[in-house]
Parts: structure tokens; sequence; C-alpha cells
């Protein structure tokens, strides 16, 4: 271990050159495999565990070295590859996702299938060596600029739901592909929605078998977590000079660009007692109560965090302590958006730049509905604590017979999806 | 601030609840707290004796264990848990610790050791008339003469103070509060149990008229907020561990009651309040032993110490409040046990003070 950081600290001064182009030093870190050390030695990394990649991570932020192209939806891609791809899909993309060449975007949540992902409508049918794609994807992330997608389609309507579904990797620049931004309420437009009209998929970008693709889609989420952890990295590199931090600086302001809103929409707990001071309502013994109900579950939620992390840590069989972080985070962001209301008062109907500190405190309120929805909603989430940590028994379900006569997924009226 | 428990600290757990389990069914529960000292001296002396839990918390000089505040959370989980009717908050929590911080070692000898040996019962008397626990400004009073100190007043929501025979008294003198130590049987002494809600935590009034007393340790101020502490984090990690009865009891009822041919577990609506009631819960254990684990370090005690008391105080409750909900008709009942976690909650929601209380205390101990 200890040979391995001093390793990648000898070959880092060694090769480490500002004036190179981003492309050009991340070429060499994959044919090295020192930024992505964790990734198996014949696909661009060293077989060492996550923690030693880690560490070596930790050489880079310390020496501030550029490391491998993370942002976005590429290491998404990347963790779904490195599991169920096959070698020529490997060779093909893993490359040009570490030096930052290709993006990728997601295209699994559909109109008709948001909770009930596994509902997913769009079809992808085999026509001689091609697939041929119809359908709409939404909420799709950088989609606009992706150069590929990461795709779950329908390939056997005879089949129960989970087993039709098949993944695939679709080249985004083609004319059966059209890219409409998606403008939330809180004015950004962080999202996509991407329209697949006989688009083209070729055979060798089926990822896994056909009928794999809930699995496959299984993989992509449970690193989703994982991935938007590591967006946050990479802030010591912002003052540095040289050719290659430009360019640097410029990829994450477009990769980071649609999660800026994101602070906002956890509810800025951290902004509370400062904006208290600020208007007075410090005094007020109503918001004070406010204020520390926020607090406590605020603290509280830190704490049951921490205790999740320690037993794993200790090598204990985790808790329901793990399972609640997403649920209080939606407890937490709502209270504080109406705590920050307290505090402002009238000035909270104001928006944009007059509304107080720099207009964050109506991104605040603005962006708080959507914690409780992305990502899993309040009410799934629920639905996953009761039955896995408390072993409630689970609904009766309707959706269990071959897909095509299942109930079709919809919303009635103005929003219908027929 | 990363918390999980060590092995030992696992199994004394276990040992705790094994004893509880044993000793302590609802069965022993409803039959003790229809009498007048509401506990079992048999019990009581395992407690102390077999188990060691009585100086649990306290240093080997007074001769406690030499754990801290994390071991008697511990305890205190495991007794809210299981509403075992023992003397253990007023005679070990609130006198118990008094004695051990203010008491001079020959005062520790004679008062404190029958204490941890069981022989003898304690209560610790600050609540005023007024009803607070927190006065800054003490009516009841003490002066001196040629004859020693004489205490005169009235104190309420003293814990055991009807089964002790040792009382422990927060008076104001010419040079501010002090502790006192007198006989429950002192000459000037009347002792009231009261009726509570909850009936298996007694609780007494008192009314001293030149009552004899000892002056514990020097004469010197003390700090009555910094002992309220402990007592608070033992509450909280009570609370917590009733809170966490009654979530079992609302999960094992309703995944056997059937309703329109199904476990009414079933039904989301039922399911989304237990999972709400867990992250209320395993919230109010987090910010209990974070209050454990900062008195123990001595880090911002009073802020988490009420952090704890009203986080816990508020999951308690709700807790019992949803789980006669879930039960339906049957929780209603006296039949059902429900309603003993029930009282035991709202009891404590506003014992050492309310939850709007303890939110201002910590903002201020924050220094807001």
């Amino acid at each position: 271990m200890d040979n391995l950081i001093t390793q990648a600290r000898q070959w880092l001064s060694e090769n480490w050159d500002p004036d190179l182009s981003l492309v050009e030093w991340r070429t060499k870190l994959a044919e090295t495999g020192w930024a992505t050390a964790d990734w198996p030695e014949e696909y661009f990394g060293k077989g060492t565990s996550a923690e030693d990649a880690a560490e070596i991570a930790a050489v880079f932020q310390e020496m501030g070295i550029v490391g491998a192209a993370q942002s976005g939806v590429r290491m998404l891609a990347a963790a779904t590859l490195l599991e169920h791809g096959n070698d020529t899909q490997k060779r093909k993309y893993l490359k040009r996702i570490i030096t930052g060449e290709d993006s990728w975007c997601q295209l699994f949540s559909e109109p008709g299938s948001g909770s009930d992902l596994a509902g997913s409508t769009t079809r992808a049918d085999l026509k001689g060596d091609e697939w041929i794609v119809n359908g709409q994807k939404v909420w799709n992330t950088s989609a606009h600029h992706a150069d590929y997608g990461l795709l779950l389609a329908r390939t056997d309507w005879d089949v129960p739901k989970h087993q039709g579904l098949s993944y695939f990797i679709i080249d985004m620049h083609q004319p059966g592909v059209e890219v409409r931004q998606l403008k939330q309420m809180n004015g950004h437009a962080s999202f996509n929605e991407v329209f697949m009209t006989d688009a083209v998929v070729s055979r060798d970008n089926l990822l896994s078998e056909v009928g794999n693709g809930w699995q496959v889609a299984v993989t992509t989420l449970a690193h989703e977590r994982r991935s938007f952890d590591r967006i946050r990295g990479g802030g010591s590199l912002a003052e540095q000079k040289g050719r290659i931090y430009d360019e640097y600086r410029k990829e994450l302001e477009i990769d980071n660009e649609p999660y800026k809103w994101y602070p906002q929409r956890a509810g800025r707990v951290d902004l509370i007692l400062e904006r208290a001071r600020e208007t007075g309502a410090i005094n007020d013994p109503v918001t004070r109560q406010e204020i520390a109900k926020l607090l406590i579950m605020s603290r509280s939620a830190q704490w049951t965090a921490a205790r999740a992390r320690a037993a794993q840590q200790a090598g204990k069989p985790q808790g329901p302590e793990g399972s609640l972080g997403k649920l209080a985070a939606s407890n937490i962001a709502r209270l504080a958006a109406r705590v920050h209301t307290d505090i402002s008062g009238a000035d909270a109907l104001l928006t944009g730049a007059a509304s107080p500190h720099d207009g964050i405190i109506a991104e605040i309120l603005v962006s708080v509905p959507a914690v409780s929805i992305a990502g899993g909603t309040d009410e799934i989430q629920k639905n996953i604590i009761s039955e896995r940590v408390l072993g409630m028994p689970k609904e009766p379900r309707f959706d269990t017979g071959p897909f095509k006569d299942v109930p079709r997924n919809s919303v009635s009226g103005k929003w219908g999806a027929s | 601030m990363a918390f999980a428990f060590t092995q030992d600290q696992d199994n004394f757990r276990h040992m705790v609840q094994r004893f509880c389990v044993e000793k302590a069914p609802t069965t022993e529960t409803r039959k003790l707290m229809d009498t007048e000292a509401g506990y079992d001296r048999q019990v009581w002396q395992l407690i102390c004796g077999e188990l060691g839990l009585a100086g649990i918390h306290l240093p080997e000089e007074a001769g406690g264990s030499g754990f801290g505040a994390v071991e008697l959370g511990i305890v205190m989980e495991e007794f809210g848990r299981s509403m075992i009717c023992a003397p253990y908050m007023g005679s070990i929590v609130m006198a118990g610790t008094a004695l051990s911080t203010c008491a001079t070692p020959s005062q520790q000898q004679r008062w404190l050791a029958p204490l941890l040996n069981g022989e003898k019962i304690a209560a610790l008397a600050i609540c005023e008339a007024s009803g607070e626990f927190y006065s800054t400004h003490l009516h009841c009073t003490a002066r001196i003469s040629s004859e020693g100190w004489q205490i005169s007043g009235e104190k309420r929501f003293v814990v055991n103070g009807k089964q002790a025979d040792t009382l422990i008294i927060a008076a104001a003198t010419d040079n501010g509060p002090r502790l006192f130590v007198t006989e429950s049987n002192a000459t000037g002494i009347d002792i009231q149990q009261v009726e509570t809600m909850d009936p298996t935590r007694k609780m007494a009034d008192l009314k001293l008229s030149s009552v004899d007393a000892e002056l514990l340790g020097q004469d010197v101020p003390i700090d009555l907020d910094a002992l309220q502490n402990l007592t608070l984090v033992a509450l909280a990690n009570e609370m917590a561990g009733g809170a966490q009865a009654l979530l079992e009891a609302a999960v094992e009822y309703t995944k056997l009651r059937v309703q329109f041919g199904r476990t009414i577990g079933s039904f989301q609506a039922i399911k989304h309040k237990l999972a709400d009631l867990l992250l209320i819960v395993e919230s109010a254990k987090s910010a209990a032993y974070q209050a454990a684990v900062a008195f123990d370090n001595k880090e911002d005690v009073s802020e988490n110490a009420s952090l704890a008391k009203a986080a816990t105080s508020e999951a308690y409750l709700q807790a019992a409040i949803d789980c006669v909900q879930l039960h339906g008709g049957i929780g209603f009942t006296w039949e059902n046990d429900t309603h003993l976690w029930f009282k035991r909650a709202k009891s404590s929601e506003v014992f050492m003070g309310t939850p709007a209380f303890h939110r201002e205390r910590m903002l201020q101990a924050m220094g807001d």
C-alpha cells in the first residue's frame, strides 16, 4: 500500500506537465492506470482496492494534479461498462471516458415511467444488424452535449415487465435523436427530454444479454450516489495556472452547470443563523423555536449518517440508520424552506436579484420541492424502508403478468401520455 | 463525529436487556405501579448487587464502576424500553450523581455507599413550587445558626421522594444555592406522594419547615445547571428506548392485524407512517447517543443535552400517539400495554423542562 503511494507520487512528479493539453495528459493516465487505479489492469487501471484508489486520488489532490474526467454521467457509464460490458466495448469506450473526449447521459426515466422505472415503453426492435429505437425519455442530465446515452428500452412485450428490458449504448449524434431542454419551476434547465424516432443502435452496442437490461440498470443506479459525491471534488485546482488548468476549469464549468442549484434544493441550513442575525429574526421567540427544531433535525440526521458509517467501519451489519438519509434530507429541506421564509418575512416573495442573499433565498424556496422527488420520491423511499428495514408486507401487485397485458402507466387529462 | 458502540458495550446492553425481559415483563410493571413503593426490593437488590448497575457512571473513588454517560445511557435506554419499575432515575441518576459530584469523601461514605449497594434510596429535590426545574432564584432557603443548617420551603416533582431514606435538597443561602442532605424522617419534613399520570415513576411534594440538614461538600457555589445535564442525558436515552419499544409494538401488531382480507401492515397508509416513525426514532437515538458522548468528552454539554431532551421528548410522544393510532380501538384500552409507554412519554415530555424550554436553552448555549 505505502509502496503504491510512493510509486504514484514518483510517477506523477516525473510525468506531470501543466502545459500539456487535457487529452494528452489523460491519455498518459489511461495508459498507466494511475487515475483509475481500482479499475482492472487490462482496462486502464491497476487493479487496486477502492480504498487504495482513494488514497492515490488524494495524492493527485495534494500535488494539485488533474485526474481523469469524472464529472457528468461518465463515471456511471464506466462503472456499468466495467461490470457488464464485453471486451470490445470496454476497450472502445473506457479510455475516452478517462480522457473526457466523450460525454455521456442516462436515458432511463420516461413520462410514463418515473417511480415505476421498469414500466418503460420505449421500444427497441431488431431489424437485421440494427436495433431500431422509438420512444421518449425525460430528466436526462447533460443529454444536450452528450456523445453517448445509456439507454433502457423494451425488447420483449410478452414477458413480465422486468424481464423484457435491454440495455444499450446509443450514439446521440444521429438524425433519429432529438434533444430538447426541460425548464424547471426554479427557472434552471438542468435536464432534457430526448425523443427517439427510428433511432439506430448497432448490435455491438447491446450491453449484457437481451432481456437483462433491468439488472444492468440496477448497477448504474447503485453507482449514482457515489458519482455525485465525486463531482464535488476538484475545487483545490481552481487557482492554478497553466494550459491544462484552463481546460480543466472549462470542462468543470460545463459538467457542473446542471448542479449549481443543488445546494439550494437541500435547504441551506448553513445560512439559517447568519440570516436570522441579519434580519433580527434571531430575537423572535417563535422563530427561535423553529430554528432550533431545524437545527435539531439537521444535526440528528448528520449523527445518524455518522452512526451508519461507524457501524460499517466496525464491520457490523447495516442497521436501520443506513437507509434513512434520503427521507431525512427531504424533511430537513422542507423545514429549512419554511424557516427561511419566517426569517425573511415579506422579502420571501421577491425573486432574482431582488431576493435576499443575492437571490439565494428565492432559489431555496423554489428548489426544495425537487429533493423529495429526485432519485426516488419520498413515497417510494417509505415503501422501501418499511419493507426492507421493518419487514412490512408488500402491497398486492397488478403488473406481474406479460407486459403487454399490464395496464399502461399514465396520467389522465391534460398530462395524458396516450 | 462517528459513533458506534464497542463490542463490550453491545454485550453490556444485551445483559441489561435480558435482565429486563426476564424480571420486568409488563405483568410485573402493572402489579408494581399500583403499589405505594412502586418497585420490587428483590429486583432492586439484583440491579445494585449482581448486575452492578447502581454506580455505573460514577468514579471508582466514589464507589462506582468508573464508566461514563454512554454506559449509563445504555442502561437507561434498555430500562426505558422495558418500562421496568425501579428507583434508578431518582436514587442513582439524580441523587447518586449529586452526592458523587458535591459530597466530601466522608459524606460519600455515609450517604452514597448505601445507595450503591441498594440498602437505601435517596431523592434529589431541586424543582420548586413554581414548577421550574431551572430556577436561578430558589425560594427554598437554608439558614445557619450555632445548631447548624436549617431548611425551609417547598419542593415539587421529587422523583422517588416518598420511597427515599435520604433527601438531597437544593436551597438558597446568603452566598448562593447549595445542596443539603438529610434523613427523610427528620423533624419538619412532610412528604406527600402525588398522583402522577405515569404511575411507574413515583414523585412526591415536600414541605420543609426548619429541617436540620447537613451542607454537602464545602460552602462553595454549586452549578445546578451542570448537575441537571446528566439527568437530561439519562432521560433522553430512556426516552429513545421507550420510543423504540413503541415502534416495535406498532410494527408487530400491524403485521398481525387483518382487515379487508389483508394484514393492515400491507397498506401504504400504515407503511408510510411506520417509515416516518422509524426515521423519528433513529434520529432521536442519534441525538441521545451524541449527548452522552458530548457529556463524557465535556464538549458543549448543555447544548447537546438540551438538544437531546427536546428531540427525544418529541419523538417519544409521537411514537406513543402513532402506536395508539396504529392499534386502533384496542390501543385505547387499559388492557393493551401501549398506554404504559404513552403515559411515560407524556410525563417525560415535561419533566425536567418542556421541549420548547430546551430548544431555547440549546440556542442560548450555542451563544445565540
